[in-house]
């Protein structure tokens, strides 16, 4: 199949500043491409160009296999969900709904059966006749989406959709939107600042930084394997821990030695990598710091630490220590016996490891 | 081709407004200040002379009065509206019940042509049937109030209608400011046991500066533009005693058919309220950013 | 900080105790309110009484007293017989002079501001804002500055002492306030409205049309006050720019009161200056709310 969404060394500058740097993305039709990275990582000028609304300074952007680096956004079949929800005020719901077929000259009888069709799905039949100012959040959400799928296009955009909302809602409308991508099966590219939500909906990620792509993948290719310390510190929450250590080769792998305060280092062994640089970072999910008994297999070693803080949070504890001059977090189960200021004896994972060097941040291993 | 014109539709809209206003604005300016620099009498005459104009101007005696009346009348105008205003506006703001009535009443006047306001106070103050005559008519026979007709007075008339007519206006200014202080800070200072006199002295007044400042700027930007007020009351008399630079201008330019005087008048107009907006304009719309 | 009618501040709410003292300051600070408004009151008060006096009672009579007898006799005069000098038609083709001046002037200005503010708000392009700071600033300056080129080009364009050419420098001084209105008002307008419309195919002028002229209800309504108070209560452009036939009510109302000939009549100068005044004094009693925001956005910010 031929990507829905191809784009081929994008620039986007402004004046003299470069928001995005050489952009390459393509994405397949029914894919769901989450845009995360921090405020100012030129996620939302993509979308922006994507739609239309942002020329772009360089660089090819196709829809459907047609280049529309010239096209406005009328004229690219594209839908857009916005951050405000940008419903229009003085428009009833069902104007905001049918003002697109509207100025399109699209016929009456048409727009009141695919209105009648998108209410239904979306269940806001009752909101119909009111304006934007007389609903609630999670309804103007719901209107805001109505507008997008009532025209049926061939590419959705969302423009952090979800962050208006308060923390509840916000999950509702998550599992509403995946499930509509999944029914519908549309091609979305869904722009947010929030990791989990990325992590929740993508069947693709693009995280970005200072308008340079980070690293492209599937959720849990990003999540398992980031591509450098930015990612692997971005993504994930609590975040990855990033432990400085010193590498050594023996005979059955790499030694690797993390220096506490006034104790002994710790010393792990990696049987799997070779060939590590003497200084790492080694970044290890706080899930896989966990306690002998929960983790097995021959990946496993453990280590003892001074525990410094307990912080249970429900169905996980998070205990934190300091490891290589680093504040690290392990998440255990919620019945464990670490208390602070003991002593704890902790399982490290290293079949789960990542390694990263230190000058250039990028992963080795 | 229509794509161009869609892209550039915004610009094409806006344009002919800019255009006016480069013309008529700032255009104009540049053929005033040109004009001023010539020997222009009757008719304007566009071979640059230097600055024989301005020198005819600073030598003028009745220049001299229009700019020391615009003192007077700006300073006094400018500072008893301001403290006028505020005073009020503290009135106001203690949970008065017919506070909105009140407020009509105080911001009318600026509803009113100068000309009328100048028209009435005329009236008010004529020493043949005004407020003299009424005083006198009660009894006492010695009141004298004739700074209508009085050449050493009648600028301070001019003070007192204007004052009256926009004081209201500070007044509102104000009481919007009052209104806009965070009730959370004044409420920690009540916690703190801080009398409200002081409250006010302390920590209101003093988070109104920007609103000083706008008000400022209006009333300044009013007292140099006056003229229809003049005009109504004293008609710049007696003589030319409450001649403003502006009713200077104006005569120049229309009853003594000098258009150089009144090219080099308006340019030191416009380079006073320059001298006041400018800054104040720079830092508005820096701050905005 | 525009709206004034909001809530008195907390510390005016809590004052100190003491039940009598609190009283008699409540009832002084009753008095000095009464009195100001007695102050802004009385001109207005005199005006009225004045009008409604003979001139015979004027003579004799006490300045604030109410009159003995009313008679409208002032007004009729005022309205169609009182001379301008030569003329004595009163001030009534100057109101319907004024009328004509301000209607198209308003309504000009205000169309033209509302676009400008349209494109400087939500069509940034590069310049706006110095395009912006530039129509600021025309709202500055002291029109004297442009009164003697603009006699000149009014000449030159066949418009001078013309009614058309009083609405055109009223518009031309005006799309700077006016500007500043409508850019203030659509800056807080999301970006994003616009961005919905382009996806949604609608374009620039429908935009406009569709979704922001409905939303611009009242900083019209400020917009129209805002104009139709400065352009009726011009002096200086009506006694610059106009000729015997089509000057406004100010001008007339000053010729009225100045003219030489004949006796002084006071009653009929105030109740000329009232005719004068009626229609920004009714404008303002309407909708003194749209007045009042008129004039604080003209005083501050950009």
């Amino acid at each position: 199949m031929a990507p829905i969404l191809d784009i081929q060394h994008l620039y986007k500058n402004y004046g003299a500043t470069e928001i995005l740097k050489d952009i390459n993305v393509s994405i397949e039709p029914g894919d769901f491409l989450v845009l995360v990275g921090p405020s100012g990582c030129g996620k939302s000028t993509l979308l922006n160009c994507i739609a239309g609304l942002e020329p772009i300074t360089g660089g090819t952007l196709k829809i459907g296999g047609e280049d529309m680096t010239h096209v406005s956004p009328k004229d690219r079949d594209i839908a857009m969900v916005f951050q405000s929800y940008a419903l229009y005020p003085t428009m009833s719901v069902a104007k905001n709904i049918t003002f697109g077929m509207k100025v399109r000259g699209v016929d009456q009888a048409t727009q009141d059966r695919k209105l009648a069709e998108v209410a239904r799905q979306l269940q806001i039949e009752p909101l119909l006749k009111r304006r934007p100012g007389q609903l609630s959040g999670g309804q103007r959400q719901r209107v805001a989406m109505g507008r997008a799928l009532v025209r049926d296009p061939k590419l959705f955009l969302f423009d952090e959709p979800l962050s208006n909302l308060d923390a509840k809602l916000r999950v509702e409308m998550r599992t509403e939107i995946k499930s509509l991508h999944q029914r519908l099966g549309a091609s979305m590219v869904y722009v947010t600042h929030d990791q989990i939500e990325a992590m929740t909906l993508a069947t693709k990620i693009v995280v970005m930084k200072g308008g340079v792509i980070q690293q492209i993948g599937t959720p849990a290719e990003i999540y398992n394997k980031p591509a450098n310390l930015f990612v692997a510190d971005f993504m994930g929450s609590p975040a990855m821990n990033l432990i400085p250590a010193k590498a050594r080769a023996n005979g059955v792998g790499t030694k690797l030695e993390i220096a506490r305060d006034g104790a002994e280092p710790i010393v792990l062994t990696d049987t799997r990598a070779t060939n590590l640089p003497e200084d790492v970072i080694l970044g290890l999910r706080p899930e896989d710091i966990s306690e002998p008994g929960y983790r097995s297999g021959e990946s496993v070693q453990q280590a003892q630490c001074k525990v410094e803080i307990v912080e249970p949070a429900g169905a996980d504890t998070y205990v934190m220590t300091t490891l290589g001059g680093k504040q690290i977090t392990a998440r255990l189960h919620a019945e464990t016996a670490a208390a602070p200021g003991a002593a704890h004896t902790f399982a490290f994972d290293l079949g789960k490891v990542s390694y990263f060097n230190p000058g250039t941040g990028e992963r080795i291993l | 081709m229509a794509k161009w014109f869609e892209t550039h539709l915004p610009k094409i809209v806006l344009a002919p407004s800019f255009i006016a206003v480069l013309i008529f604005v700032y255009g104009f300016i540049g053929w005033t200040a040109w004009v001023s620099l010539t020997r222009s009498k009757l008719m304007p005459r566009y071979e640059i002379d230097g600055f024989i104009q301005y020198d005819r101007l600073f030598a003028s005696p009745r220049w001299d009065t229009a700019m020391n009346n615009l003192y007077i009348f700006g300073g006094m105008f400018i500072v008893i509206s301001l403290v006028l205003g505020l005073i009020l506006a503290i009135l106001l703001d203690q949970q008065i019940r017919v506070e909105g009535a009140i407020r009509t009443i105080y911001l009318y006047p600026m509803a009113l042509s100068m000309i009328v306001t100048g028209t009435a106070w005329k009236w008010i103050l004529n020493p043949g049937l005004g407020v003299q005559a009424m005083v006198q008519g009660w009894g006492f026979e010695n009141f004298k109030f004739d700074w209508l007709v009085n050449p050493d007075m009648a600028i301070y008339t001019v003070v007192m209608a204007a004052i009256w007519q926009s004081s209201g206006f500070v007044m509102a200014l104000f009481l919007a400011g009052l209104r806009s202080v965070d009730t959370e800070i004044i409420r920690a200072a009540q916690i703190d046991g801080i009398p409200t006199w002081r409250v006010y002295t302390a920590i209101i007044i003093p988070s109104m500066a920007p609103i000083f400042l706008s008000a400022f700027i209006v009333l300044a930007h009013l007292a140099i533009k006056s003229f229809d007020l003049v005009i109504a009351l004293t008609g710049g008399g007696p003589g030319y005693a409450t001649d403003l630079p502006a009713t200077y201008m104006y005569a120049m330019a229309f009853s003594r058919g000098d258009v150089g005087q009144a090219a080099s008048s308006a340019m030191i107009m416009m380079m006073v309220i320059f001298i006041i907006v400018v800054p104040y304009l720079y830092s508005e719309l820096r701050a905005k950013k | 900080m525009t709206d004034v009618s909001a809530t008195p501040t907390a510390a005016a709410a809590a004052r100190s105790q003491g039940a009598g003292m609190k009283t008699a300051l409540r009832w002084g600070l009753y008095l000095i309110l009464g009195l100001f408004a007695v102050y802004y009151l009385m001109p207005l008060f005199v005006m009225l009484t004045t009008s409604l006096k003979s001139l015979e009672e004027i003579r004799t009579g006490d300045l604030v007293a109410l009159p003995r007898e009313v008679t409208f006799d002032a007004w009729a005069k005022a309205w169609s017989g009182a001379c301008t000098g030569i003329q004595c038609e009163g001030v009534r083709p100057y109101f319907w002079n004024s009328v004509l001046i301000a209607v198209p002037g308003v309504l000009i200005s205000t169309l033209l501001g509302a676009v400008n503010g349209y494109v400087i708000a939500q069509w940034r392009f590069k310049g706006a804002n110095i395009i912006f700071a530039l129509m600021l600033f025309g709202c500055f300056i002291p029109f004297q500055v442009v009164l003697l080129p603009m006699a000149r080009l009014l000449g030159l364009m066949g418009i001078a002492g013309t009614i058309p050419g009083l609405v055109f420098v009223h518009v031309i001084y005006g799309i700077g306030f006016t500007t500043l209105f409508f850019r203030n008002y659509y800056v807080t307008i999301p970006q994003e409205l616009v961005k919905a419309a382009k996806v949604d195919g609608a374009g620039f002028l429908r935009i406009f049309w569709s979704i922001f002229l409905p939303l611009s209800i009242p900083i019209i309504v400020v917009s129209v006050i805002w104009q139709f108070t400065q352009i009726w209560n011009d002096f200086l452009f009506g006694v610059s720019f106009s000729s015997a036939g089509t000057q406004p009510v100010t001008v007339a109302l000053n010729n009225i009161v100045n003219s030489t000939t004949g006796v002084k009549e006071y009653n009929v100068d105030m109740a000329a200056a009232i005719i004068a005044a009626l229609p920004t004094l009714l404008v303002y009693v309407v909708a003194g709310k749209y007045f009042i925001r008129g004039l604080t956005a003209g005083s501050v910010k950009g």
